[in-house]
C-alpha cells in the first residue's frame, strides 16, 4: 500500500476516529504489559489479603464524585505513627499502658463501607490486651470491645456482634457515625470522631503499631469488586489480551484459510475433494459445545482456547469464499503463462494467486478481529475464561455472578462492556472503510 | 539448409477426452525446424494450432486421452523426459512461449521487472540484481525502456505489454520460441513493430521461431517455412517463398486466395462450408467436403507426398510423384 492509499483512507472521518481508538488501545496494551508485568497482574488478580486490604469492597470509581454534590466517602487510612495520632505511654511494674487516639474527620453524607483495625505487636510471653472506645464529635465516649491480640491481628468492626448489639442492631460503619436523634433514616453526623485504643502490655518492651482503615464508597479510577480488587487491573490487562486474542485468531484463521483455499483450488481433484469435505463437515460441527468441552475437560488456558478457536475456524466459510475467487483467478492467462515458464505449484499459489486476494482479505481480517474479541469475552462470561487472567469477559462474569446490575453497581458491568463495544466499533469502522477503498465498486456516489 | 534440425516432430498425437467424445486436436503431426529458422503454422480457428504448441511444450490440461509421438529437440526425444525434468531443463530453459492471451499474461499485482525476471530466477537461481541486469539487457532487444521495470502491467500499452512478454520469453536465451498468435489483439502498426522486434531477435540472437497465426500476410515477413494445418493435421509444409508463390494443397491455395491484396483488383476468395468438428472427423481426406478438386480417391486418407520441395497431403499429386520417380 502506498502513501496515496493511506491518505485516501483518512478522508473518512470515521476511520480517523477508529484508528485513534485502535492506537489508544495499542498504547494502553503496551503500557499495561510494561507497567504491570504479567506475573504481578496474575498475583494481584488472585486477590490475596495483603494486596488488597487497603481497598474497600465493591466501591465505585473515584470519578463518580465529580458528578455528585454529596460526595461519597473516600477511604481513610491512618497509621499509629501518623503525626495526627496521639500516643501516651504509662509504665507500671507489670508492664505498660499505651493509649492511641486516632482522629477521624468525617464530612460525608453517606456512611463508610467498613472499619478495620490492623494490629502488629512484638510481645514476649503474654499477649497484650486491647481496649477500644469511640468518641463522637459531641464528646460522648462509648467503649466498644476489649480483646487479646496476636502478633498480627485484624479487627473488623462490622463483624463484631457485640458492637452491633451495642449500636442497636446496626453495623459499626453505620451505627458509629449515625445521628442518634434521627430515627427514620440513619444519617451520619459530620465532624471529627476519635478512636481510642488502650493497650495493656505485660512487659516493658512490647510495642504495638496499628493501622485504622475507614473504607470509603469510591476507590480507584475503575472501582473495586467484591474481592476488593481494583477493577483497573482487569480493564488494563483485558486490553492486550483482547487485542492479542482477536488479532492472532483473525490472522491465524484468515491466512490458513487463504492458503488452504489456494491449494484446494489450484490442485483440484482429490486434494480439492478432501479439503472441501473436511470444510463441510467442520461447518456443521457445533463450535461452542466443542470449546466448552475443551474448557471443561482439558484446559482453560487462553492459549489452549486460542488454538482451539483457530483450529475450529480454519475449515470455515472463508475457505468456500476464497476458493470460489481462486477458481476464477486460476484460469487467468497470466497463471497459464507462469505455468509455462516453469513456476512451481507453490510459487503459483503464493506469488500469483494469494496476492490477488490480499485486497479482499485485509478488510475482512480487520472486521474479523472484534468478532474474536467478543468470542473471547463470551467464553469468559460462560465461565471458560482463563482462570488466572484478568480480562473484560471475566469482569462481566464476576459482576453477573454477584448480581451487579440488580444491586445497582453499574460501573462493574458497563466499564468492560463499553470497552468491548468501542473496540468492536473501531475495528469495524476501519474495516468497512478499507473495504470501500480496496473494492471501489462498493463505493456509493 | 544443411545440418541437423533443431526440432523434429514425429507423429505427434494429442487427443482430448470430453463429455461429448474424443477431440482429435493434434493428429499425427510431422514437421521439423532448423536452427535459426522460423516456421509459420497457419490454419483456421480451432484447427489445433494452439494445441500443437501446447503439445510441444507439454502444457497439457487434465483431460488428455492420447498424447504420443516423438519430439526431438536438440538431439534428444523430449517426450521421454519426466514432467519435472521437462520443467527444469527444457521448458523456458531451451524452449519458451509467448502465450495466446499475451495481453493478459502479465500478473496484475506484480511489477513488470519482477514478472519478467521470474522465469530467469526460477531457472537459473541467480540473485535478483543479476536477474534485473538480464531483464534490462533483453528490454534493450525488444525495445522496452528500462524504467518500465518498476511499472505495473496496467500502466503499459498493448504493444509494450506484448514486448514485455517477448522479453520474458527470451530472458533465459532459449533456442526456440513458440509464439501463439502474438499480434492478434494489436493494431496494424503495433503488429508491424512487433514483427520487427522478432526479426531483430532472429538476426541477433539466432533464435528459432514457431509462429502460430491465422494471419498469413503479416507472418510472411518472418517466415522461412510454412506449415498449413487443417482439422488437426498438417496438410502442407513448404519453404515460404515457394508457398506464397504457388501453394499446392487445394486448402492452401484457397487460403492464399482469401488474403486481400494491396494491389490488383482481385476480390478475396472464401472457402465454402465449415471445417469438420474435431469430435467427429470424416474418414479419408478431411478437406474433401469443401474441396473444389475432389475425386473418388479422397475417401481414403491421403499420404504425405513430396512435390516440388513441398510436402503435401493430397491425392492430386500422387500420379505426378509416381511419374516423377518412374
Amino acid at each position: 500500500m502506498n502513501l496515496k492509499a493511506i491518505r485516501e483512507i483518512f478522508r473518512y472521518p470515521s476511520v480517523v476516529i477508529g484508528v485513534l481508538i485502535i492506537l489508544f488501545l495499542v498504547v494502553v496494551s503496551i503500557y499495561t504489559v510494561f507497567a504491570i508485568p504479567y506475573d504481578q497482574a496474575v498475583k494481584l488478580w488472585r486477590g490475596s489479603e495483603e494486596d488488597w486490604y487497603k481497598s474497600p469492597k465493591i466501591a465505585a470509581p473515584i470519578w463518580y464524585n465529580w458528578f455528585l454534590t454529596d460526595k461519597l466517602p473516600v477511604t481513610q487510612d491512618i497509621f499509629s505513627n501518623d503525626p495526627s495520632v496521639t500516643r501516651m505511654i504509662t509504665a507500671n511494674s507489670a508492664g505498660r499502658v499505651i493509649t492511641y487516639t486516632f482522629p477521624i474527620k468525617y464530612d460525608y453524607a453517606t456512611f463508610p463501607n467498613d472499619i478495620s483495625l490492623y494490629f502488629a505487636t512484638n510481645f514476649q510471653d503474654k499477649k497484650p490486651f486491647v481496649d477500644i472506645s469511640w468518641i463522637t464529635p459531641d464528646g460522648k465516649e462509648t467503649r466498644l470491645n476489649g480483646f487479646e491480640i496476636d502478633k498480627k491481628f485484624t479487627y473488623r468492626l462490622n463483624q463484631d456482634d457485640k458492637v452491633t448489639r451495642k449500636l442497636g442492631g446496626v453495623v459499626a460503619s453505620t451505627g458509629l457515625f449515625a445521628d442518634p436523634k434521627i430515627k427514620t433514616k440513619p444519617t451520619p453526623v459530620k465532624g471529627t470522631y476519635y478512636l481510642k485504643i488502650n493497650v495493656v502490655t505485660f512487659d516493658q518492651t512490647t510495642d504495638l503499631s496499628t493501622e485504622l482503615i475507614i473504607y470509603g464508597k469510591v476507590a480507584g479510577w475503575a472501582g473495586t469488586d467484591y474481592l476488593r480488587r481494583d477493577l483497573g487491573i482487569a480493564l488494563l490487562w483485558g486490553t492486550p489480551i483482547a487485542l492479542m486474542f482477536g488479532l492472532l485468531a483473525a490472522l491465524g484463521t484468515s491466512i490458513s484459510q487463504l492458503i488452504i483455499a489456494g491449494i484446494s483450488a489450484w490442485f483440484g481433484g482429490w486434494v480439492d475433494t478432501i479439503l472441501q469435505r473436511i470444510t463441510e463437515i467442520n461447518l456443521v460441527l457445533p463450535f461452542l459445545p466443542i470449546l466448552i468441552m475443551i474448557g471443561t475437560f482439558y484446559s482453560r488456558s487462553i492459549f489452549v482456547i486460542l488454538t482451539a478457536v483457530i483450529l475450529l475456524s480454519i475449515f470455515g466459510q472463508g475457505i468456500k469464499t476464497f476458493r470460489a475467487v481462486f477458481m476464477q483467478i486460476k484460469e487467468s492467462a497470466y497463471i497459464e503463462a507462469a505455468r509455462a515458464y516453469g513456476a512451481s505449484n507453490f510459487r503459483i499459489i503464493f506469488l500469483y494467486m494469494i496476492p490477488r486476494l490480499i485486497p479482499m482479505l485485509i478488510p475482512d481480517l480487520i472486521v474479523l478481529i472484534p468478532s474474536y474479541v467478543f468470542l473471547e469475552a463470551s467464553l469468559a462470561i460462560l465461565g471458560l475464561g482463563d482462570p488466572t487472567l484478568p480480562t473484560w469477559g471475566k469482569m462481566i462474569q464476576d459482576s453477573e455472578s454477584q448480581g451487579a446490575l440488580y444491586q445497582g453497581w453499574y460501573y462493574w458491568v458497563l466499564e468492560p462492556s463499553v470497552l468491548l463495544m468501542v473496540t468492536g466499533l473501531a475495528f469495524s469502522v476501519v474495516g468497512y472503510a478499507l473495504d470501500r477503498i480496496f473494492n471501489p465498486r462498493l463505493r456509493s456516489q | 539448409m544443411a545440418g541437423k534440425p533443431l526440432l523434429k516432430v514425429e507423429d505427434l498425437v494429442l487427443h482430448f477426452k470430453t463429455t461429448k467424445g474424443k477431440v482429435q486436436a493434434v493428429d499425427k503431426v510431422n514437421f521439423s525446424l532448423m536452427p535459426n529458422e522460423a516456421v509459420v503454422i497457419v490454419g483456421e480457428s480451432g484447427c489445433g494450432k494452439s494445441s500443437l504448441a501446447k503439445a510441444i511444450l507439454r502444457l497439457l490440461p487434465n483431460n488428455i486421452e492420447t498424447y504420443s509421438g516423438k519430439v526431438f529437440f536438440e538431439d534428444r526425444d523430449i517426450m521421454l523426459l519426466s514432467d519435472e525434468e521437462f520443467r527444469k531443463n527444457v521448458r523456458w530453459q531451451r524452449m519458451s512461449m509467448v502465450p495466446q492471451a499475451a495481453m493478459n499474461s502479465l500478473n496484475p499485482v506484480m511489477r513488470i521487472g519482477d514478472q519478467v525476471t521470474e522465469p530467469y530466477l526460477i531457472h537459473t537461481g541467480v540473485s535478483k540484481t543479476e536477474a534485473i541486469k538480464q531483464a534490462k539487457k533483453v528490454f534493450g532487444y525488444v525495445g522496452v525502456p528500462e524504467d518500465f521495470l518498476n511499472r505495473y502491467a496496467f500502466e503499459l500499452s498493448g504493444g509494450m505489454r506484448q514486448r514485455a512478454i517477448i522479453a520474458m520469453a527470451i530472458i533465459t536465451m532459449p533456442g526456440l520460441i513458440i509464439l501463439d498468435e502474438p499480434t492478434s489483439a494489436l493494431d496494424v502498426l503495433t503488429q508491424a513493430n512487433i514483427f520487427n522486434v522478432l526479426k531483430t531477435l532472429k538476426r541477433e540472437l539466432e533464435i528459432s521461431f514457431i509462429l502460430i497465426t491465422h494471419d498469413i500476410a503479416t507472418s510472411s515477413e518472418l517466415a522461412d517455412k510454412v506449415a498449413v494445418m487443417y482439422a488437426g493435421q498438417i496438410v502442407e509444409v513448404s519453404d515460404a517463398t515457394s508457398f506464397f508463390t504457388h501453394a499446392l494443397h487445394p486448402y492452401s491455395r484457397k487460403l492464399m486466395d482469401s488474403v486481400p491484396r494491396l494491389r490488383g483488383d482481385k476480390e478475396p476468395d472464401f472457402i465454402i462450408g465449415q471445417p469438420p468438428s474435431l469430435l467427429n472427423l470424416p474418414i479419408g481426406c478431411r478437406f474433401r467436403d469443401r474441396c473444389p478438386s475432389r475425386f473418388e480417391k479422397c475417401d481414403q486418407e491421403p499420404p504425405m507426398i513430396q512435390q516440388d520441395g513441398h510436402l503435401v497431403k493430397c491425392w492430386l499429386y500422387q500420379n505426378s510423384k509416381e511419374s516423377h520417380h518412374g
